[in-house]
């Protein structure tokens, strides 16, 4: 009896193309929409979770003047210098490095070529505290530090540029009048938040501050903190030093800012999570649209055929036989959507996260409730209805138009 | 007992017998008497014509006769059996078993070959595929319709239609068949067709038939009339001579 529904089930499906393939496409609409959403969302989250954790863990970035929102430092305050830097490693203990930055755009140039990029002054310990790794070369010497040597470490992106496959290490790029001896050339660390990490060239702080700033300004301290000690401790510490080197009173608001790079991290994780609901939202509604359309189509064709079960009723078939093809064709197509719907989606979604450059994660359990979803609908909505028509006289059914 | 010697006074065992059948439709003043007490009784084997203009109730009576219907009051036995009592289900495997109906809107499916039309029947029955498909064949080709079996309803023409139905009807070897106004739809020569076809499978394999029709023509095909008015049995006679 199974089987003769199955083959009534399949009969009829082959036979009301149209019908089925609409059944079918509502389906693979809804299972497809809420599993890509899902899988970007999820793309997504994994990537800017990968970009934060690039920033660099136990991060403090300390910068003169009070942080107002996300943008730069507002203007005013003094900058530090490397007295400062010197209290903050001296007085605090529990920081793994303190490297001092002074920063300008400028343009790097090497025989023909020409490439702006962000020259950065400042020592060893900033490799330490951004988690750098020299790909080839070595670090700055003491003596190159101390006594302002010319000599730089490129990124990545700036040796492609100005050297593409050649070996950069022991030529000399010009900065302004500064003519630098290539000493290394860290690894490449890609983008994160849209910038390019690599894009940098690194010189030691007092050549920077003789050759190219002309003062003694630091704009900005990067700390990082050992493992396992607190951030929030350490953010602390440095905030009632620095208080008290640059003299502000009891009740004054501080004229420089720390940024904890796991705070920036936990928010900006918090905003993904957020976007994600958002997208699961959104992808529940589409769902839900789905399952509508598959609850009309299904809805219609049993109208439609309330006088097909007429004359099946008429003919000998049994209220049940009648349910059980209805049911093995409602099961049979929500399948095949949906299984379509899953193939699509994962098509597609690949596809998408490849355009978009975030890691593909396909999200099993999405897959399933999705699929499960859209199935029930298809089930429960073209069953119901043909329950309620088997259950006519078949008289009626047959005068139904 | 041959073909034609049945009548109402038959004695033996009556395969058809309604006792002081009616139908009402609806309730209260809208109610509507379709059948006002009928009393037929129809032998094995009798080609049996009903008659009568519309709204006399011959097409309730047909469908009570087919067991898609029940009385309101009285009974309805076919076969022994109080179809009336019975449950959706037993009714069900009546129709599948001993019955054949003929409809008068055809009722074929749609977009469905001639020949799964005519097969579908059979697959209630639970018959394999491969006899299935002999089966409807040869019912086809009874009705004259070989080579249409790959047809669908909307490809076909009515007096094509109403032999597809017959063959739907016929397949099963059913003990009796059930025809609304089978050649209604149908000119003449085709009307004529049908009759013979009919008559033939009355004569050849002894299959009862039941046939309503407007048209006197036709009902002389049959080997009884019985005509109906009002809801109530009018006059119920051998073909030809007053009963």
């Amino acid at each position: 009896m199974l089987w003769n529904a199955f083959v009534l089930a399949l009969r009829e499906i082959r036979r009301n193309v149209l019908r089925s393939s609409l059944t079918i496409l509502g389906i693979v609409i809804g299972v497809a929409a809420v599993i890509i959403m899902v899988t970007v969302g999820g793309g997504v989250t994994a990537q800017v979770t990968s970009d934060i954790s690039k920033l660099g863990s136990n991060l403090l970035i300390v910068t003169p003047g009070q942080r107002r929102g996300p943008g730069g430092a507002s203007g005013g305050a003094d900058a530090f210098d490397m007295a400062d830097v010197a209290a903050i490693s001296r007085e605090i203990s529990s920081l793994a490095a303190v490297a001092p930055v002074a920063s300008q755009m400028l343009s790097a140039i090497a025989g023909n070529e020409n490439w702006s990029t962000t020259v950065y002054g400042t020592t060893n310990e900033y490799l330490d505290t951004g988690e750098w790794r020299i790909g080839s070369g070595r670090r700055f010497t003491e003596s190159e530090l101390r006594s302002g040597k010319a000599v730089c470490i490129l990124g990545a992106t700036v040796r492609d540029e100005l050297f593409g496959a050649q070996d950069p290490l022991g030529a000399t790029i010009r900065l302004r009048k500064l003519s630098c001896k290539i000493i290394a050339v860290l690894e490449a660390k890609g983008s994160s938040m849209g910038m390019d990490r690599d894009d940098m060239v690194l010189i030691p702080l007092r050549t920077f501050q003789r050759r190219i700033s002309g003062n003694e300004d630091i704009r900005l301290i990067e700390v990082s903190v050992e493992e396992d000690s607190s951030t929030e401790k350490a953010q602390r510490a440095i905030e009632l030093l620095m208080r008290e080197r640059r003299r502000i009173g009891a009740g004054e608001e501080d004229d420089f800012s720390i940024m904890d790079m796991k705070e920036v991290a936990s928010t900006l994780g918090g905003v993904t999570r957020t976007l994600t609901a958002l997208l699961g939202a959104v992808a529940a509604v589409s769902l839900l649209v789905g399952g509508i359309g598959i609850m009309n189509i299904m809805l219609v064709s049993v109208t439609e055929r309330t006088r097909e079960i007429g004359i099946r009723l008429a003919i000998g078939a049994l209220e049940r036989e009648v349910l059980l093809q209805f049911l093995v064709e409602a099961v049979v197509l929500s399948s095949f959507g949906g299984l379509f719907g899953i193939a699509l989606a994962v098509g597609t979604s690949a596809g998408l996260t490849r355009a978009l450059d975030v890691p593909f994660v396909p999200d099993l359990g999405i897959v399933v409730i999705a699929f499960v979803f859209s199935a029930a609908v298809g089930v429960v909505f073209g069953f119901f209805p043909a329950r309620r028509a088997a259950r006519l006289d078949p008289i009626d059914a047959l005068r139904h138009e | 007992m041959t073909a034609v010697n049945g009548s109402a006074d038959a004695v033996g065992p009556a395969l058809v017998e309604l006792a002081g059948v009616t139908k009402v439709y609806g309730s209260g003043h809208a109610a509507v008497h379709a059948l006002r007490g009928i009393d037929l009784r129809v032998a094995a084997g009798e080609f049996v014509a009903v008659m009568g203009p519309s709204g006399s109730g011959k097409s309730t009576c047909m469908n009570i006769l087919g067991c898609l219907d029940t009385p309101t009051s009285g009974t309805f036995r076919f076969r022994g059996v109080d179809v009336g009592a019975v449950t959706r289900n037993q009714r069900a495997l009546l129709r599948r078993h001993y019955l054949g109906f003929v409809f008068q809107g055809f009722n074929l499916l749609n977009r469905t070959s001639a020949l799964e039309n005519v097969e579908l029947p059979l697959v209630y029955r639970g018959m394999p595929a491969a006899e299935r498909r002999a089966r409807a064949r040869e019912a086809l080709r009874a009705v004259g319709l070989e080579g249409w079996e790959r047809h669908t309803p909307g490809e076909l023409s009515g007096g094509q239609l109403q032999r597809v139905a017959i063959a739907r009807a016929t397949v099963t070897q059913p003990e009796v068949l059930l025809a609304d106004e089978p050649t209604g739809n149908l000119d003449s020569a085709r009307s004529c067709e049908i009759m013979d076809l009919l008559t033939r499978l009355n004569r050849e394999r002894g299959i009862t038939i039941l046939m309503v029709t407007h048209e006197a023509d036709m009902a002389a095909y049959a080997g009884r009339v019985v005509r109906f008015l009002d809801g109530l049995v009018e006059s119920d006679e051998l073909n030809g001579r007053p009963n």
